[in-house]
């Protein structure tokens, strides 16, 4: 708990100037609406305010201050907006409503965890490969690093779009996305892991004549599960990527990216918000499961000072 | 060779080609090892005295000559089970207990269930760690790690132990207590044992036969037979016999060392 106040501090820090950085952003648009609700508003054409920044027209306006936290579409939502945002989609929706932001949020996440399962398959098999067949671990790797360089928005709708062509649609093109992002880190950390065992450990299994399958599942496999746990932390996060980033230019209907385009589309920019809100404590939540899990298991195994 | 001998070098060479030329670790070794002595290999580094450890065990391929165990080529004897090998470090698996560390080998090998449980149990004994079973490597200290590794080479029974310089990480006192431990060890279950160290006391203290190399090509340059009793208590340490072996392996080091 010694570290509960400088988290709540810079917490408190962020909070502070996302308040203070609502009333400028949304000045020209809180004195438009003022004009519209007859109030008197300096300068007194939409025109010539263009001519002040946002503080400036602060500064000739201090009356509208409180009103720019009150604006329906806000430039800038303020804090309270997005958090009542999220409660009534949240909580006021059923979750099977299509604006219930739990029914976007598991519609995000199943691509996810099913992109980040053969993320993860294929990223271990492609390491054992890597670590044990010569050819491989001199072919996969260049390829490995080299996917990775290739922006995903320019990619994702190119493989949205080829496996609709062969009927392939909904949950499973945005998993490929997911996997196509999460299987990198697990083969970067599994080669890594696989090969960490030192030469003396590798030698004493060879006094004991141990059969390559035996160095694998008693040695090497064992040894590479601390690494296996910090791939799949990065792994993760890439996946929840890159499944919203394959809602956003297919037009999907669904899923946090679908809102936040939508949000973006039709100028409601609480919505975008709230779903960008909405991934980000899933994130969270999947990057501390992972964390649990590794705790326990790798207490489990001995592998920690309890 | 006599019947007793266990192993048996003859005129073994070993040449590491590396890119600064070939490095000779050994040249032109010639050794009995009879069964039950304990043979301590002593000298500086870059001497051979690992080199020709792991010759034995099978671990490096000799360029040259002829090595036998238990009258079988090194490979062949690995596979017959001929000898546990003890590392400098103790290199317990962390995510086994003590107990699954030394059932390691014992799984490996394919014995049963039962006879792994009995086996665990009986060299936890033999090196003064029963009831440390379940405990994980983490849980135990330096000394223990190293008693529960060699525990480990014991547990499959082979008559032979190779140990390269397993207490070189252990504190003075630590190391002592290991060694009268060790000296116990080979009483009882009279085995054969190869010991790597570079501590003079050490070697003259445990050994039957102490081995004398020197470095540049890596060579024998004396076999010192120990003329002191079977049962010894650390004070013989400051005996007249000990200290007169002590200076014969000091001279053979001497005399090997080329300062360079």
């Amino acid at each position: 708990m010694k570290s509960l106040l400088p988290v709540l501090t810079v917490v408190g820090a962020i909070l502070l100037f996302w308040v203070v950085s609502v009333v400028p952003m949304n000045m020209h648009l809180t004195a438009d609406q003022a004009q519209r609700d007859s109030l008197t508003v300096s300068p007194e054409t939409p025109a010539e305010r263009q001519a002040y920044s946002g503080l400036g027209l602060t500064l000739q306006n201090p009356g509208l201050l409180s009103r720019t936290y009150g604006l329906e579409r806000p430039r800038l939502p303020s804090p309270h907006q997005v958090g009542a945002e999220m409660w009534d989609t949240i909580f006021e929706k059923r979750i099977t409503s299509r604006r219930s932001l739990v029914y976007h949020g598991w519609v995000t996440l199943s691509a996810t965890l099913l992109g980040f399962v053969i993320g993860t398959g294929l990223g271990i098999l492609l390491a054992v490969g890597i670590v044990y067949n010569k050819a491989m671990d001199m072919s996969v790797m260049p390829w490995a690093i080299a996917s990775q360089t290739i922006p995903i928005l320019a990619l994702a709708p190119m493989i949205i779009v080829m496996l609709g062509s062969i009927g392939i649609q909904g949950l499973f093109p945005k998993a490929v996305i997911s996997a196509y992002l999460s299987f990198f880190p697990v083969v970067v950390g599994m080669v890594k892991g696989l090969r960490s065992p030192d030469v003396m450990q590798v030698d004493l299994l060879r006094t004991y004549s141990a059969s390559s399958a035996q160095g694998f599942w008693k040695l090497r496999l064992p040894a590479s599960v601390p690494y296996l746990f910090a791939s799949l932390k990065i792994g993760i996060s890439a996946a929840l990527v890159g499944a919203i980033v394959a809602e956003l230019p297919t037009g999907a209907r669904a899923g946090f990216g679908a809102r936040m385009l939508v949000g973006d589309q039709y100028g409601q920019p609480l919505v975008t918000w709230a779903a960008l809100f909405g991934a980000a404590i899933t994130a969270a939540a999947l990057g501390g499961f992972f964390s649990l899990i590794e705790r326990l298991t790798l207490r489990r195994m001995g592998m920690t000072a309890a | 060779m006599s019947v007793n001998t266990v192993i048996q070098a003859q005129a073994l060479n070993l040449t590491f080609e590396t890119n600064d030329g070939p490095v000779h670790a050994l040249k032109d070794v010639n050794l009995d090892i009879a069964k039950g002595d304990f043979v301590s290999f002593i000298g500086p580094s870059g001497c051979g005295k690992t080199t020709f450890l792991r010759c034995i065990a099978g671990l490096e391929t000799p360029t040259g000559g002829e090595i036998t165990v238990n009258g079988m080529t090194p490979d062949e004897a690995r596979r017959a089970r001929a000898y546990g090998y003890v590392f400098q470090a103790a290199g317990l698996y962390p995510w086994r207990t003590i107990g699954g560390n030394i059932r390691l080998p014992l799984e490996i090998m394919g014995f049963s269930k039962s006879d792994q449980a009995e086996r665990v149990g009986r060299v936890l004994e033999l090196v003064d760690l029963a009831g440390f079973e379940k405990k994980f490597p983490w849980q135990l200290s330096g000394g223990m790690q190293q008693r529960a590794s060699i525990a480990r080479a014991l547990a499959f029974a082979a008559a032979i132990l190779l140990m390269d310089e397993p207490f070189g990480a252990l504190d003075e006192i630590v190391r002592d207590h290991l060694n009268e431990q060790l000296l116990e060890l080979w009483a009882r279950t009279g085995k054969t044992i190869g010991f790597v160290t570079h501590s003079i006391p050490e070697a003259v203290y445990l050994s039957t036969k102490i081995v004398v190399m020197s470095p540049r090509p890596g060579r024998i340059t004396d076999v010192i037979d120990s003329p002191l009793p079977k049962e010894r208590p650390l004070d013989i340490r400051d005996s007249s016999e000990f200290i007169e072996i002590a200076h014969r392996v000091r001279d053979g080091l001497r005399a090997g060392h080329v300062d360079d």
